[in-house]
């Protein structure tokens, strides 16, 4: 499954690293990042291809939540197809 | 890769903006439950829903989880009670209602509609029964949902149903007095009545329906709202174009989450309503949509225009963005469960009259309105009969959603808690309307009616 990642929090070092490290333990693969800071704020979008990975989507969800609880991070991971619908005609 | 502003300002509508699927409605037909002993077609219909609507809850949530948007409400609604019983040789049809309140319970529904009965142009025997015995099912369980549907451009308005329903009104929030009348909002009375609606307290499954369908119902007042803040000032072609391109965005929500659902549960996806439906959170008001395109307080000189507005904005922007649109489609505008509409009414500046105007251009009607308890069942009906003319006249849907909260008068309000709020009771016309619902009979249906 295709899906996109979301990532906001104050900027600091090392928020790329852990995020990514995390999906490449999960065996969760990137497809295209995109990051900018806006006014202080980190943003990170990805696409990711989950089918990769041998944890369904659950799992998946629940350990980047939990991630970015301890860390202070704000995690969001949608299937792709919502955003396609949403913005393109 | 999409861009990352459209995927903030997705996470953005969803986290900060109330964006939300109100809900995925599975309409099931009963047709087959049909049986002359009631206790057999209660088993019957219970068994039914729980074989259909078995996984409905749980499919729900893991939408819900994948696609990260909220899914409020999951509900079910099923064929008129009223036809479904009609061949059972009993009186009293409650036992029907409290197993459709057992099966709700047991599927983990929030609410079940289709304690209805179809009488715009005259009662049957089991359409007198099922109307009877609405204030005691409405009394006696807690998930089950009532309408009638009295009257219909088609066939005019059938005014002793009006009446009939003046009365039954009364009863319902007698018979659930100590909740301020609470068995009145989950009780609607409709002039057109669609059969594909997801909303409540109206759903049912309509006749030309197939045996199970998914409906749903989106929702996204604030996501307009914050829309609106971006064009201040701005001719109403902007207004217009940038509440099209909201509704397009939150309708295509709907659309895909309405076939994931549809997929999962192997049932035909029926339609996707593209309501705006607020709710008494801050923030996700249809009234302050008014407000923002310049009105001091809803309800004043200007709302019926505003409203006329965004309800045709909505329905252009959305009905590209489904292959199946229906329901009622539109903006709601329950009093009750809107925080600017519940303001707008404190403030003196919004009254049923001005409601009423807005019925005209809004995509139902009087709606979750408190009024006081000693109101007359006579002019509880004059207020359905001037509804239905209005949606009789003008073709499209109209209802009344009215509580007369028992005990209560004008200054003060009745909580109903949860997604149906509270409500300020307001002040009706003293003046009687008893000899006008005394007549009865049929007002005939009007001259646009015969278009063949």
């Amino acid at each position: 499954m295709k899906a996109v990642m979301t990532v906001t929090a104050p900027d600091r070092v090392g928020i790329i690293a852990g995020v990514c490290s995390l999906l490449a333990d999960m065996g969760v693969n990137i497809l295209d990042l995109s990051q900018t800071v806006m006014q202080g704020i980190f943003t990170m979008t990805l696409l990711v291809d989950t089918s990769t990975s041998t944890h369904n989507f659950d799992e998946i969800r629940t350990a980047l939540i939990k991630r970015g609880e301890n860390e202070n991070l704000n995690i969001h991971i949608q299937r792709a197809d919502i955003f396609d619908a949403m913005h393109k005609v | 890769m999409l861009d990352i502003s459209d995927i903030m300002q997705t996470v953005n509508m969803i986290d900060h903006q109330h964006l939300d699927i109100r809900t995925i409605t599975l309409g099931i037909s009963l047709n087959d439950c049909a049986h002359p002993d009631i206790k057999t077609c209660a088993g019957k219909i219970y068994d039914k829903i729980c074989r259909k609507a078995g996984h409905l809850v749980e499919i729900g949530c893991e939408i819900e989880r994948e696609y990260g948007i909220p899914i409020i409400n999951k509900r079910i609604s099923v064929t008129p009670i009223a036809q479904v019983a009609a061949s059972c040789e009993s009186e009293n049809y409650s036992v029907i209602g409290q197993a459709l309140d057992r099966a709700a319970k047991s599927c983990g529904v929030n609410f079940i509609g289709g304690y209805s009965a179809l009488v715009h142009k005259g009662f049957t025997e089991g359409d007198k029964r099922l109307i009877a015995s609405i204030p005691e099912t409405l009394a006696e369980t807690e998930l089950v949902c009532s309408s009638v549907n009295v009257a219909a451009t088609k066939a005019g308005i059938n005014m002793d149903a009006v009446a009939l329903m003046g009365r039954i009104i009364k009863q319902t929030a007698y018979r659930t007095a100590k909740n301020d009348g609470l068995g009145c909002a989950k009780l609607v009375v409709f002039a057109n009545a669609v059969e594909d609606n997801p909303f409540m307290a109206g759903a049912f499954h309509g006749v030309g329906e197939g045996e199970c369908v998914i409906n749903v119902g989106v929702s996204g007042p604030g996501v307009v709202w914050r829309a609106l803040q971006d064009v201040k000032g701005k001719s109403f072609d902007v207004v217009a174009e940038t509440v099209k391109r909201t509704a397009f965005r939150i309708t295509r929500m709907g659309q895909v989450v309405a076939q994931a659902a549809s997929e999962r549960l192997g049932v035909p996806f029926g339609i996707v309503d593209l309501s705006l439906a607020p709710t008494p959170a801050q923030g996700d008001s249809v009234a302050r949509i008014l407000e923002a395109m310049g009105l001091e307080t809803c309800g004043t000189h200007g709302t019926t225009a505003a409203l006329a507005l965004l309800n045709d904005a909505v329905k252009k922007g959305g009905v590209m963005a489904s292959g199946h649109v229906g329901g009622l489609s539109g903006a709601f505008i329950p009093v009750s469960e809107d925080e600017g509409m519940i303001e707008a009414v404190k403030s003196g500046v919004l009254g049923i009259d001005k409601l009423e105007a807005m019925t005209c251009v809004c995509s139902v009607g009087l709606d979750m309105i408190a009024v006081p308890g000693d109101t007359s069942a006579e002019t509880i009906s004059a207020i359905i009969a001037d509804e239905a003319a209005i949606g009789v006249i003008n073709n499209k849907t109209t209802a009344v959603r009215i509580i007369p909260a028992p005990g209560k008068s004008v200054g003060d309000s009745v909580e109903f808690g949860g997604l149906l709020g509270n409500a300020p009771v307001m002040s009706v016309n003293s003046a009687g309307s008893g000899e006008f619902i005394a007549r009865g009979g049929r007002i005939p249906a009007p001259i646009h009616s015969l278009r063949n």
